[in-house]
């Protein structure tokens, strides 16, 4: 077991873990922030996308112990300060870019990050950006809508 | 204009908030004091003795709280069928016991062996690879041919065969069809295969046990579309414990698409594991278990002839299919075939005479059962497929030939010669209106710009017809279902005059809590947020069959308006009492009780109120309190139907499609938020187009599972698909439920796949190309350009 520490959405954190832990599995058995979510075992489905370091990361890639030092944030920390939705989050609901949600929060990090290199992509770089986000629900048709929306009103 | 709030508006959803910040609470977030986890160890092989599971030094293991094995189920029940099937010949089907943990032999890759319960995941995983397994390996069934030949290899060696039943329908049809297609003027003939899918909804598949040995009560939570069934199947049929005694929660639920109806090993697994060892047990599958223990969909073989006259119109129609099971039965694998496929034959065609065969074959393969659209994928493929066909050797326009065919306007209600009876629809309106959204006479000049572009360009279209709103329970019981598919719901009118439903039916992604909320806000003139939903809990809702089959609008939510008018029944009792007027006197608009003629009027909340402080009350006449529930049973199937249109470019060198657009026109009779039901339209539509091009469920001849996880089985991403034209404008509402709805859940993964498969032909047509089987990935659309001709 080796001790890590972190900064997660803003809230200086740590806790033991072995050498084999996810930073998907610190974040949802031992923090309790639930929602990044593990869709595979295979690193494709990118439900548990959260960002380290302002880098969108698959957080099942990635070792607990890789995390030590790093600022992360998750879908937790992506409201604005009163509660209410951030930007993304609302143009998702507003074009519903979601059904289950258990994609969701994996697309919203990844969106941010897009948008944030990316300020205003095409129909197309959004498509493209979103080959390692797996969604089964929505046919990603509303989840394009909603971030050029987002785009937009960035 | 359209409106802001109650039925027919786009409402935002409310769930949305809670999954978009992380809050939303899957059944994996679940965590309950002094849990264990337990690992599933699986057959690696798929058919084989099982001589003996040592489990001796996995006991000794760290954190090992204990093991169970197929000893350990002996004595309880199988995995049940829910539905059975009669033979042509009037006997029942064969049908074998699904033990939860594996007895004796081992019968596809995935079938459980053992089950480690340990204090952490990890250390059960551990301790499960110090398990011991002989296994003395079979060959394995894989291919439903070679499992129907003589002398093969049987899954289930009590069994006289692997022929789980043959199938006819209408058996009584079947000389005059033979007739029909010998002495017709021309006949279409086509060999087609209904790829294996994998319905894979983003969450995989996860249960807790918990056991109060204090009360003897059991509680389940478990990812469910129907919590209740799961409570009467494991319950009266596994484990023998009785309904007051067994709770099951279905929190909120990440997709499901048929796989997660059905009642599976893991649920009865920790249920007994937590009785046993003392504890809560939480089983969590990965998605490569998923991969082998959820039912996968499809996977049909089928020769249909489609018997024409000489202007094309449809004399006869005789299909043969061979529907692969798996291993086992799972819970609706034998309805799906049979009764949600034959009776679909006729499509949106006055087709006079149609035989179906089907053979039902058990294979070493994972069960099958139902997957978005379930029998009604299949029906459309075949038949819109041959039709195309058809239309290409008679020199007949496809949408020609369709609309020549089409049951018209004025025929219904329309019997079929499959037994269901249309009750409305307007098929003709429907293709008009998908013609207005392409540019079919633009295609030409499309075409030969892909051309100078070296592109071969394409263009399909197919027709749907579906059976949703399943089902009446008097006509399925008649078929062999062992259940009947009403829905319940509850209104609870709190004293302040705010709303809970309880309602049977599950939401795992279609929005229920927006939806059902505009249906009763709107009938009683209140918010939208003052209706609160309830779902997915036996403790918190009466009773409920769940969700499939497109069913919860068009029977769940007409069990809600039967409940809410029995609400505004007794309110008006109330009301009449308060403003001292005949009942029949009063009428009730926009959340207000008035008395004709007069200025009297008393508000909703002032009644709800009166019905709780019963100070001023009719109480020899009503009790107090305002609850009604209700129970709907619908008299008929509803009947969505649509066409669609897809056009393509295929790349000569590669083989690669490209979807360069798709149109969907649909009926689903009306519509409550038409945000959701578009919503609904694009995931069925990337589900069928994923059906189409991407996704194939590949097992090799020993029946090792191929195709086992992401990097394996091809899901479509968002670059594989365009953004997509839907329209529901065209609409006729149904005729038998109070909404007037017919569900729309499915009606995309329908219609897409024989749209797609459809323009692909179009655009090879002139290379002699004239079907290729799904999914058309490149290896397999430029082998059949390079072999045609």
């Amino acid at each position: 077991m080796a001790q890590v520490s972190m900064t997660v959405n803003g809230k200086a954190v740590s806790g033991e873990v072995e050498g084999r832990t996810l930073l998907v599995q610190f974040l949802r058995d031992q923090l309790r922030l639930t929602g990044t979510h593990v869709g595979c075992d295979t690193g494709q489905c990118g439900a548990c996308v959260v960002h380290v370091d302002g880098e969108a990361v698959k957080a099942c890639n990635m070792f607990a112990g890789e995390a030590d030092g790093a600022e992360v944030t998750t879908i937790e920390g992506m409201a604005n300060a009163d509660g209410s939705l951030g930007t993304i989050q609302q143009a998702f609901q507003d074009h519903h870019g979601l059904q289950c949600g258990f994609c969701t929060p994996g697309m919203v990090m990844s969106a941010a990050a897009l948008l944030k290199d990316n300020p205003n992509p095409s129909e197309a770089e959004i498509r493209e950006y979103l080959e390692g986000n797996i969604c089964r629900c929505t046919g990603y048709h509303n989840i394009v809508k909603a971030i050029q929306a987002a785009s937009d009103a960035q | 204009m359209p409106k802001d709030s109650g039925i027919g508006a786009s409402s935002k959803r409310r769930e949305d908030v809670r999954f978009l910040t992380g809050k939303g609470k899957y059944t994996d977030d679940m965590n309950v004091e002094g849990q264990a986890h337990c690992y599933i160890l699986r057959s690696d092989v798929a058919h084989g003795t099982l001589d003996s599971v040592d489990t001796s030094a996995a006991a000794d293991m760290p954190g090992v709280r204990g093991i169970l094995t197929g000893e350990d189920f002996v004595e309880v029940g199988g995995l049940p069928c829910g539905w059975q099937v009669t033979d042509r010949f009037g006997e029942p089907m064969q049908e074998p016991k699904h033990p939860v943990i594996a007895h004796g032999k081992v019968r596809h890759v995935g079938d459980p062996i053992a089950v480690v319960v340990a204090d952490t995941l990890a250390e059960a995983r551990d301790a499960a690879e110090a398990i011991d397994v002989s296994i003395t390996e079979l060959s394995a069934v894989v291919d439903m041919a070679a499992a129907l030949a003589d002398g093969a290899t049987k899954v289930h060696d009590d069994l006289t065969n692997n022929l789980c039943y043959d199938w006819g329908f209408v058996e009584e049809n079947k000389d005059a069809v033979d007739e029909a297609i010998k002495g017709a003027h021309h006949v279409t003939t086509l060999e087609l295969v209904n790829n294996r899918l994998v319905a894979n909804p983003m969450e995989p598949r996860v249960a807790i046990g918990d056991y109060d040995a204090s009360t003897n009560d059991h509680t389940l939570y478990t990812t469910s579309q129907n919590p209740h069934v799961i409570r009467l199947l494991m319950g009266a049929f596994v484990l023998g414990i009785p309904e007051h005694k067994l709770r099951v929660v279905a929190p909120d639920v990440g997709g499901g698409f048929g796989s997660k109806i059905y009642h599976y090993a893991e649920e009865a697994i920790v249920t007994v594991a937590s009785k046993q060892f003392g504890c809560p047990v939480k089983w969590t599958s990965s998605r490569s278990e998923a991969f082998m223990s959820d039912a996968q969909g499809r996977d049909h073989v089928t020769k249909i002839e489609l018997a024409m006259d000489e202007n094309g119109k449809f004399l006869a129609l005789r299909t043969d299919t061979m529907a692969n099971m798996g291993a086992y039965l799972s819970t609706f694998s034998t309805c799906v075939p049979t009764w949600l496929h034959g009776t679909l034959m006729a499509g949106n065609y006055t087709t006079p005479l149609i035989y179906c065969n089907v053979k039902a074959v058990f294979t070493n393969t994972v069960p099958v059962d139902a997957y978005r659209g379930a029998g009604r994928p299949e029906a459309t493929f075949q038949l819109e497929r041959v039709i195309d066909m058809a239309a290409r050797e008679m020199g007949i326009d496809p949408i020609e030939l369709r609309m020549r065919n089409f049951v018209q306007p004025d025929q219904f209600p329309y019997q079929t010669p499959v037994a269901v009876v249309y009750d409305t629809g307007n098929y003709q309106g429907t293709m008009a209106k998908l013609l207005e959204v392409v540019d079919r006479d633009g295609f030409a000049a499309r075409k030969a710009a892909s051309a100078a572009n070296g592109k071969l360009r394409g263009f399909g279209v197919a027709s749907y017809i579906e059976a949703c709103g399943i089902a009446p329970s008097s006509l399925v019981g008649a078929l062999g279902a062992r259940a009947g598919l009403y829905e319940s719901a509850t209104v609870r009118v709190n004293a302040t005059g705010s709303i809970s439903v309880m309602t049977g039916s599950h939401s795992h992604g279609q929005g229920h809590e927006t939806t059902f909320a505009q249906v009763v806000s709107d009938m009683l003139g209140i918010e939208e947020n003052a209706v609160e939903i309830v779902h997915g809990d036996t403790a918190k809702i009466p009773f409920g069959m769940g969700t499939y089959g497109s069913r919860s609008l068009a029977v769940g939510g007409s069990a809600m308006v039967k409940a809410t008018e029995k609400i505004i029944k007794k309110a008006t009792k109330i009301a009449a009492h308060l403003m001292e007027a005949a009942e029949v006197d009063v009428e009730f608009k926009d959340g207000q009780f008035s008395v004709a003629g007069t200025d009297k009027s008393v508000a909703w909340g002032e009644v709800c109120l009166a019905a709780y402080v019963p100070h001023n009350y009719p109480l020899e006449e009503i009790e107090p309190g305002l609850e009604e529930s209700a129970f709907y049973d619908p008299a008929n199937f509803t009947y969505p139907a649509g066409a669609y249109a897809c056009e393509v470019e295929v790349d000569p060198d590669t083989g690669k499609v490209e979807i360069c657009s798709f149109a969907a026109a649909d009926d689903f009779g009306n519509v409550i938020n038409p945000m959701i039901v578009e919503g609904q339209v694009h995931g069925g539509l990337a589900q069928g187009l994923g059906q189409a091009l991407l996704e194939n469920t590949v097992y090799d001849e020993n029946g090792q599972l191929l195709t086992g996880s992401f990097m394996d089985y091809a899901m479509p991403r968002a670059d594989d698909l365009p953004s997509f034209e839907v329209d529901h404008s065209s609409l006729t509402p149904c005729t038998h439920n109070p909404l007037g709805v017919k569900g729309c859940g499915e009606a995309g993964a329908i219609g897409s796949p024989p749209a797609l498969v459809n323009a692909v032909i179009d655009a090879l047509a002139d290379k002699g190309v004239v079907h290729i089987d799904m999914p058309l990935s490149p290896s397999r659309v430029w082998a059949a350009m390079n072999q045609a001709g």
